[in-house]
């Protein structure tokens, strides 16, 4: 935990999956166990930027994200850290057989990296998008997976994920994506980061989602509520003390991701709310439906993933808690 | 080093092994005897004459590697295993029990001489080209050797990683295919052919030998011409007898996936003095 800063610029930074292919390179020069596998999409996953430095450690697969992830799991096998990455959507539902035996069952070391995450893609459409991986990737046991929200979170999570014995999976996107973190923020992973304190409410959000929740705080807090902001950003295994406390001191807490509320991180949370200290909880995400092709900043707005429908939440919740 | 045995050894080896594969999954009271007893000379060729391995040391970096991607024929694996000494000897007939080390299908986790866990099919392949580009990347010697079934080649994904194999030159890799023609539902040409197979892994770019995967000596000179061709990976089509040595499981579909009854373990084992 940090402490909370009150302004945020919010300025457009890189891209979360820019932001990993740039540390994977540093990650490369100081590992030489450290191998790529990719499916065809390297220029849009910037594993091309370790190939061009690393070209006996990157591995091209072609269009064959099942063979891509248990040959991964070879390489761990015999030592090697694999990172593999697609499209989130290719490399989790396509490879996620073999991820299952071929990785989460070793418990092997193999690092999973999908970009083009979530609905924010845009007009390339569904079936690019990828709205349930986190659901997915939570359900391999044994799976650490990652969800950071900006290029800082991005370079020191990649970081801790190749430090981190054991399979993870690392959730980023396809735009560029607001700044959040002062670039000397820590990171561990499984501990989740107080943005901003507040009491009446808590807003756990991850990725993009995060920009919005501190958009919605500001907007609430001039309406005179006062709201937490966590930055969940691993969502397995989650910081359950951190979701114990915010449902204790607050008593009201909204989940909010660019994924479907089935199987996302809004559930999980509330798994642990269940457990620990039950309080009302709303949740913002994609509901029970795939998307279409438009803008990203189109389609957030159409699937209720912008600061205002965060903040419908939370006076839903207000009313609740009454 | 595992020392190399002569063919009388290995072919005494190859009944002793078939014995306790009966043995096993009777004990077990389920389990695939027939894919299991058609597989023995190959995994006793590999772990007898063709394959640097050190039982004494394990995870030794530059051993050969060995993945049994058609994992539910753990049995063969197990006893061959035990007889190099990875795997405890006077427990095969804790085969498929609770905590036993001998899991239904190769489980690293209960036993970590395993190379890999396998059972869901279709995998080992891309596994075995993990490990033969890591040995690439370290300049090891060591060779990867993985056993598919027949039926198993119905899997997409093993075709994926043909493709793959070919294109980067892995010839520190070679397949066995089980050819023993049976798969859980019935004879393979009925449920879905795979013949021609030899040419369909030409095709992709492998070198290929097709050969009697009953008989030690041809397999000796098949490993030893897959090791000295460079520039491709080798695929050896084994034509094998589904449950071999054992009379009345010999081509019987039924024992894919059957145990025997204690009665059948009695007269198996008298077929297999």
């Amino acid at each position: 935990m940090t402490p909370s800063r009150t302004k945020f610029e919010l300025k457009l930074g890189i891209a979360t999956r820019e932001a990993f292919g740039k540390t994977l390179v540093d990650l490369g020069r100081e590992n030489k166990d450290i191998v790529v596998c990719d499916a065809d999409l390297s220029k849009s996953t910037y594993t091309s930027l370790f190939h061009s430095e690393f070209p006996d450690r990157f591995v091209s697969c072609g269009i064959a994200e099942s063979n891509m992830a248990a040959i991964a799991g070879g390489f761990a096998y015999a030592g090697k850290i694999p990172f593999i990455a697609s499209f989130s959507c290719f490399v989790m539902n396509k490879g996620f057989e073999q991820l299952r035996v071929a990785v989460a069952y070793p418990n092997l070391n193999v690092k999973v990296v999908g970009t083009h995450s979530g609905i924010s893609i845009g007009e390339d459409g569904p079936s690019q998008m990828s709205v349930e991986e986190t659901g997915l990737a939570c359900s391999l046991p044994g799976f650490t997976v990652i969800s950071p929200a900006d290029e800082v979170a991005t370079a020191a999570l990649v970081r801790a994920a190749a430090a981190h014995v054991g399979p993870v999976f690392i959730r980023t996107g396809r735009m560029k994506a607001p700044m959040v973190y002062p670039a000397d923020q820590k990171f561990q992973i499984g501990k989740s980061i107080v943005l901003i304190e507040g009491t009446d409410v808590t807003i756990i959000a991850t990725g993009l989602l995060i920009a919005e929740a501190i958009r919605a705080q500001e907007k609430l807090e001039a309406e005179g509520i006062s709201s937490r902001v966590i930055d969940i950003h691993t969502v397995k295994p989650l910081d359950r003390e951190a979701i114990e406390r915010a449902a204790s001191e607050t008593g009201a807490i909204v989940c909010a991701e660019e994924h479907l509320v089935d199987g996302g991180l809004g559930v999980r949370v509330a798994q642990v709310v269940a457990e620990t200290q039950p309080c009302p909880m709303e949740f913002v995400g994609i509901q029970d439906t795939y998307a279409e092709s438009a803008t990203p900043e189109q389609l957030l707005d159409k699937y209720g993933l912008v600061a205002r429908d965060i903040i419908k939440a939370v006076h839903r919740l207000v009313g609740r808690k009454k | 080093m595992q020392p190399k045995k002569n063919l009388v050894e290995m072919e005494a080896i190859a009944k002793k092994l078939r014995r306790e594969i009966v043995e096993m999954i009777g004990a077990a009271k389920s389990g695939h005897p027939g894919g299991s007893l058609s597989a023995v000379e190959v995994l006793v060729t590999l772990y007898f004459d063709v394959m640097r391995h050190d039982p004494s040391n394990p995870k030794w970096p530059d051993r050969d590697r060995f993945i049994l991607s058609k994992g539910h024929a753990a049995p063969v694996l197990y006893t061959v295993m035990a007889e190099c000494g990875y795997a405890p000897a006077d427990k095969l007939n804790t085969l498929r029990k609770l905590g036993s080390v001998y899991q239904g299908h190769p489980d690293v986790r209960f036993l970590p001489t395993l190379e890999a866990s396998t059972g869901s099919l279709g995998e080992g392949v891309s596994l075995g080209l993990g490990m033969a580009l890591a040995a690439r990347l370290n300049q090891s010697p060591s060779r990867t050797y993985v056993m598919l079934g027949d039926g198993e080649v119905q899997e997409g994904q093993i075709w994926e990683g043909a493709m793959f194999g070919a294109f980067h030159k892995m010839d520190n890799l070679c397949v066995i295919v089980d050819y023993n023609g049976i798969q859980l539902d019935g004879f393979v040409k009925d449920i879905m052919e795979v013949a021609p197979l030899a040419e369909k892994w030409k095709a992709f770019g492998w070198h290929t030998i097709e050969l009697d995967g009953h008989k030690i000596p041809v397999l000796q000179a098949a490993f030893k011409e897959a090791s000295n061709t460079k520039g491709k990976p080798t695929a050896i089509i084994a034509h094998t007898i589904k449950g071999k040595g054992v009379s009345f499981m010999e081509n019987n579909p039924k024992f894919h996936g059957t145990a025997p009854t204690p009665d059948e373990v009695q007269r198996a084992l008298q077929e297999l003095q």
